[in-house]
């Protein structure tokens, strides 16, 4: 038996019963989800065989990721899976911060030109796994040796040195697998984790939430609307409002600690907050129905390693952050593009193993930030001493007259991809050029003649070369650097990629951030820094 | 920029008293917020993150 724990939104991968396979899999990846989803298709599409094992037989019904930050997107469009999520998505562009009864300011986020993609979309995740999977099926009828399991749950995961063994249960009974490597993207609560005995340690935030997902028709401004201290009948601390696709509002309560959870779940109370929140701007109360409502608390910590032995660790089952600043999803579909190129170069045999340990350098940097940014964000709107609540109503009463005390105001900073500023394998930066796109950033997308720069940065490593030159592909540790030549860059693309220079080269990642660049074209230093990245030659000097 | 430690306001008696009769006819609680009020617009215009370092180190010492 494989007994459901939740209500599915779809049916993605139906369960079949299908026999144990034979030979050892390079990868199986544990979760279906956003980041095993897109950790599948990118080794899939990359050539490297993955099984993904799912309990469940489609993404679970209720509130949980909504919103996509641009890099997310950018991810999404190299794996051929954003234009759907862009479609359908909702791009927020005025947002109104409250405290109390009065407006502070208003902003509008307009949105930086060039990109292919917006800052961010709202969208319900059960539809951005959809839009995955539609990419995965696409891929497999393409020849990607991609498989997911439905229904096909892991009971015990057993590390045999040299491979790991799986046990798998289904309706029609157990079977066992080997693996070379196992990627668990279980999400928070990762079974997976707990079966390895390991700990997931951090800080547990004293306060609940309540989320209610209202679907409403009338028309009503297309805001995110942010509360202080709202003035709503028993509405807690901080209140938020945000628009989703079909009519969906998400709206966040900050009910405090000590509640009664039946109480505040009730649906008339329930029905008087939102009334109160809706009809503070209009004056009116819009038709509407709540679509789903649940109290959550939340935590910041994360697994002191990513890796043990031969199984790693991506996306919540990893590390888990307050949902202020959108940085659970989004982090996690960073992990699985970071670990992907290099479970592929892995199991294809071009790179050592070593290669993986830096997914756990890396990600765990990324996580820390992340831990980071939301800790704060939680800190300003739930003060926890005196003297921190003098200074966040400070900050409130002064920025509603002077502009200066408004970057002070956090209810969450909105996830960005982190710099991987000075670590292993990543540099020279010869150019001198500008600081958003130096070793270790992730591309900015700009425009070019026929469309996105983006667009010309293809599967593997990359060597754009900007201006006029020599543009010749490079070949190091068994690798090619593909070339993308852009003779004529526009201006924004000069901007962000060449400040004062008229030519550039950038080396650049299979998941899209610089390793190096250049003034001028040194097929020598080029073929360096190519093999640096392969064999982590900084960090392991001579033995490479 | 380095952290002005040396006199620099002149009639430091009249400031003295300016930044005391602020305070008159405040609880303590109004006190408090009105100091948090007036540290962030002092951080602000000084900017420097340096001089304000400083600033937090001295404060402490």
């Amino acid at each position: 038996m494989v007994d459901m724990r939740y209500s599915t939104e779809f049916t993605l991968y139906p369960y079949t019963k299908q026999a144990a396979p034979s030979d050892r899999q390079p990868v199986v990846i544990i979760g279906a989800g956003p980041i095993g989803l897109a950790l599948a298709l990118d080794l899939g599409q990359k050539g490297t065989p993955v099984l993904v094992l799912d309990d469940h037989e489609g993404p679970g019904q209720g509130s949980k990721a909504i919103c996509f930050s641009k890099r997310t997107l950018d991810i999404a469009h190299r794996l051929g899976a954003a234009a759907p999520m862009v479609d359908k998505g909702v791009v927020w562009q005025v947002g109104k911060v409250f405290h109390g009864q009065d407006k502070l300011f208003e902003f509008n986020l307009l949105p930086e030109e060039g990109h292919r993609n917006p800052a961010f979309i709202n969208l319900q995740q059960p539809l951005f796994e959809k839009y995955l999977h539609d990419a995965v099926v696409a891929a497999q009828s393409g020849g990607a040796p991609i498989k997911i399991r439905g229904r096909n749950r892991v009971t015990a995961i057993t590390d045999q040195g040299a491979f790991v063994t799986l046990d798998v249960q289904t309706p029609d009974g157990s079977y066992q697998l080997e693996a070379d490597y196992l990627v668990a993207c279980d999400g928070a609560r990762s079974p997976s984790r707990d079966m390895l005995g390991l700990s997931f340690d951090g800080r547990v935030f004293e306060d609940n939430f309540l989320i209610a997902d209202v679907r409403m028709k009338a028309d009503f401004p297309t805001e995110r609307w942010f509360w202080f201290q709202p003035p709503f009948e028993g509405a807690g601390q901080s209140a938020l409002l945000h628009k989703q696709p079909d009519d969906i509002w998400r709206i966040d309560f900050q009910l405090g600690w000590e509640i009664d959870r039946a109480h505040e779940l009730d649906p008339a109370r329930i029905r008087a907050r939102v009334d109160a929140m809706l009809s503070s701007q209009t004056g009116t109360i819009p038709d509407y129905e709540l679509a789903w409502t649940s109290i959550y608390t939340f935590q910041c910590r994360r697994m002191q390693d990513f890796r043990a032995g031969r199984v790693f660790f991506a996306g919540d089952a990893a590390h888990q952050v307050s949902p202020f600043g959108a940085r659970g999803a989004n982090s996690g579909l960073q992990d699985a593009e970071n670990l992907a190129w290099r479970l592929d170069l892995v199991c294809k045999g071009i790179a050592a193993p070593d290669l993986l340990d830096h997914y756990c350098t890396e990600r765990e940097f990324a996580a820390d930030e992340n831990i980071l940014n939301s800790s704060r964000a939680t800190d300003f709107m739930t003060p926890k001493t005196d003297v921190s609540r003098q200074f966040r109503d400070a900050v409130l009463h002064l920025a509603e007259r002077h502009a200066f005390a408004r970057p002070f105001v956090n209810s969450g900073r909105l996830s960005v991809p982190c710099i991987y500023d000075g670590f292993t394998g990543f540099g020279p930066d010869a150019l001198n050029g500008p600081a958003v796109t130096r070793p270790g950033a992730a591309c900015q997308d700009a425009p070019v003649a026929d469309g996105f720069l983006l667009d010309h940065v293809r599967a593997g490593f990359n060597l754009l070369v900007l201006g006029d030159g020599v543009a010749e592909p490079v070949t190091a540790a068994g690798v090619t650097a593909h070339i993308a030549h852009i003779p004529t860059p526009t201006p924004a693309l000069a901007a962000r990629y060449l400040g004062d220079h008229r030519r550039a080269v950038y080396l650049i990642r299979p998941d899209q951030h610089v390793i190096a660049r250049w003034s001028d074209f040194d097929a020598n230093s080029i073929a360096n820094a190519l093999r640096a990245t392969i064999r982590q030659e900084a960090a392991h000097g001579a033995d490479a | 920029m380095a952290l002005m430690l040396d006199p620099n306001i002149t009639d430091p008696d009249g400031f003295y008293d300016e930044l005391l009769a602020a305070h008159d006819g405040l609880s303590a609680a109004e006190s408090a917020n009105f100091n948090a009020r007036l540290i962030l617009i002092l951080a602000n215009h000084i900017g420097d993150r340096e001089v304000l370092a400083a600033a937090l180190a001295a404060a402490n010492d």
